[in-house]
């Protein structure tokens, strides 16, 4: 079954012609319709089947980039040109962007094949998936549960194997807590490593884009393909990317690791630990030397992150004012210049945003 | 430090958003728990600490003053709720 490649194992898959990237591309659509999990927002399966034809001429000319018609499910927070992008919220339901992300941009060049955009807490402030105006997002392991988020509907979609991978933003846990939640691999990168242009903001001095795929080979595959200098985002670190899977073979021998014991406290969830204690048995098992460290300040973490983050999303959410973008309304938009500014911001920021986001924002 | 349900409602005004009265009692709840949260950091001796602007070291980026975007006010004004003279149209502000 197609669906269980690796994309390691998919790339080599549509290199040797075992299957073309529209006969892939086909299946895991067939696959988003048959799913129950509310983990897109949009399936675009027109211009899905486009990009596979379009990557299947490339790949038969042999001229093709490493990721060519790969198909992936793109977070709902990320501009996407001519396409809805809603950020999970009734805000921006009706907001189709102009222009593409960088991040976009940078996979349509490799002639990836987008499947969709997923589903995420409404403008990435979440960590279940409950707040979006689109449903809430199951976990596949068991529909009871929730995928974790804000990136909630990637995890799910790579988890159940709807999608080879997703895209994620991480601002305070939004692509490790649903990876963790979901059984996959996600990465946050360090910040400035993949350009956050055309990444709608909540708090932009910790939001960063990220890989979500199944295996860590994958994850670094992409993070290539994620990952560089974009003079669009005064933030990117301008410094060179390495090739993130040369290592991946490497013997664990001699690599030291270190364990923060702060982390290992009180509140601990006892299944969540043992876990966690295999996997260090297992590093172990490998040669890895496991080390306990400290990281003092760690208690500090979340009263700081409870400073920083809604500051900067109560500056970057100031302007979905109504004004530049049609939502408010339609009543409102017929008697605007018959009431005041105050009536259309409050009309639009209280029907078009849900409790979550409206204290964050205070 | 902590708010009580009129100034919660009073932040809301000024902020320019609406608070429904059923909403008031938990976003007060959890604003004062934010708030306590905050309280945490002043107990932090912070006397040796340096401060720090950036993980990276990194500086603010300067550019030439060229246009290099695209001009798509076209576009965005297509999707804007009234437009008039390449300006996104707003009610009056300041009477």
């Amino acid at each position: 079954m197609m669906h269980n490649l690796t994309i390691a194992e998919q790339i080599k898959g549509l290199k040797n012609r075992d299957f073309s990237s529209l006969e892939l591309t086909q299946h895991y659509l067939n696959r988003i319709d048959n799913s129950n999990l509310n983990a897109f927002i949009s399936v675009t399966s027109d211009q899905a089947i486009n990009q596979a034809k379009m990557a299947d001429s490339i790949l038969a000319k042999g001229n093709a980039a490493s990721l060519t018609g790969i198909p992936y499910a793109h977070k709902d927070i990320f501009c996407t040109k001519g396409i809805k992008t809603s950020a999970g919220s009734k805000m921006l339901d009706s907001f189709i962007s102009p222009y593409d992300a960088t991040l976009s941009d940078k996979l349509n060049s490799q002639n990836m094949v987008m499947l969709g955009k997923t589903n995420m807490d409404e403008f990435a402030m979440g960590s279940s998936n409950e707040n979006s105006y689109y449903g809430p997002v199951k976990n596949p392991w068991d529909t009871k549960k929730v995928p974790g988020g804000s990136s909630g509907g990637s995890a799910a979609a790579v988890a159940s194997r709807i999608s080879p991978f997703a895209t994620g933003t991480d601002t305070g846990g939004s692509i490790r807590q649903p990876a963790s939640l979901c059984g996959i691999t996600g990465l946050k990168p360090t910040y400035g490593r993949i350009s956050r242009y055309g990444m709608i903001a909540y708090a932009s001095s910790l939001d960063q884009a990220g890989p979500m795929t199944r295996t860590a080979e994958d994850s670094a595959i992409i993070l290539n393909a994620m990952a560089g200098f974009d003079s669009k985002d005064s933030t990117s670190a301008n410094i060179s990317v390495p090739d993130y899977t040369q290592n991946l073979s490497k013997s664990l021998k001699g690599l030291k690791i270190g364990l923060p014991k702060e982390y290992f406290s009180e509140g601990l969830d006892k299944g969540v630990e043992k876990v966690v204690m295999n996997a260090i048995n297992d590093y172990e098992a490998m040669g890895a030397k496991i080390i306990e460290v400290s990281l003092p300040n760690s208690i500090h973490a979340i009263p700081a992150y409870y400073i920083v983050a809604p500051c900067e999303c109560s500056s970057n959410l100031s302007r979905f004012d109504g004004c530049r973008i049609q939502f408010m309304p339609f009543l409102l938009t017929i008697l605007l210049p018959h009431v005041s500014a105050l009536q259309i911001f409050q009309g639009s920021m209280a029907s078009g945003m849900v409790t979550d986001v409206v204290t964050r924002k205070i | 430090m902590s708010l009580d349900k009129n100034k919660v409602k009073e932040i809301a005004f000024l902020a320019r958003l609406s608070i429904q009265d059923s909403e008031l009692e938990q976003s007060t709840q959890e604003l004062n728990n934010i708030l306590g949260l905050m309280d945490q950091l002043g107990e932090i001796d912070t006397g040796d600490a340096e401060p720090m602007a950036h993980p990276l070291e990194m500086s603010q980026r300067l550019r030439e003053d060229q246009v290099t975007e695209d001009d798509l006010s076209e576009e965005f004004h297509e999707i804007a709720p009234k437009t008039g003279n390449n300006h996104f149209l707003v009610p009056t502000v300041i009477e």
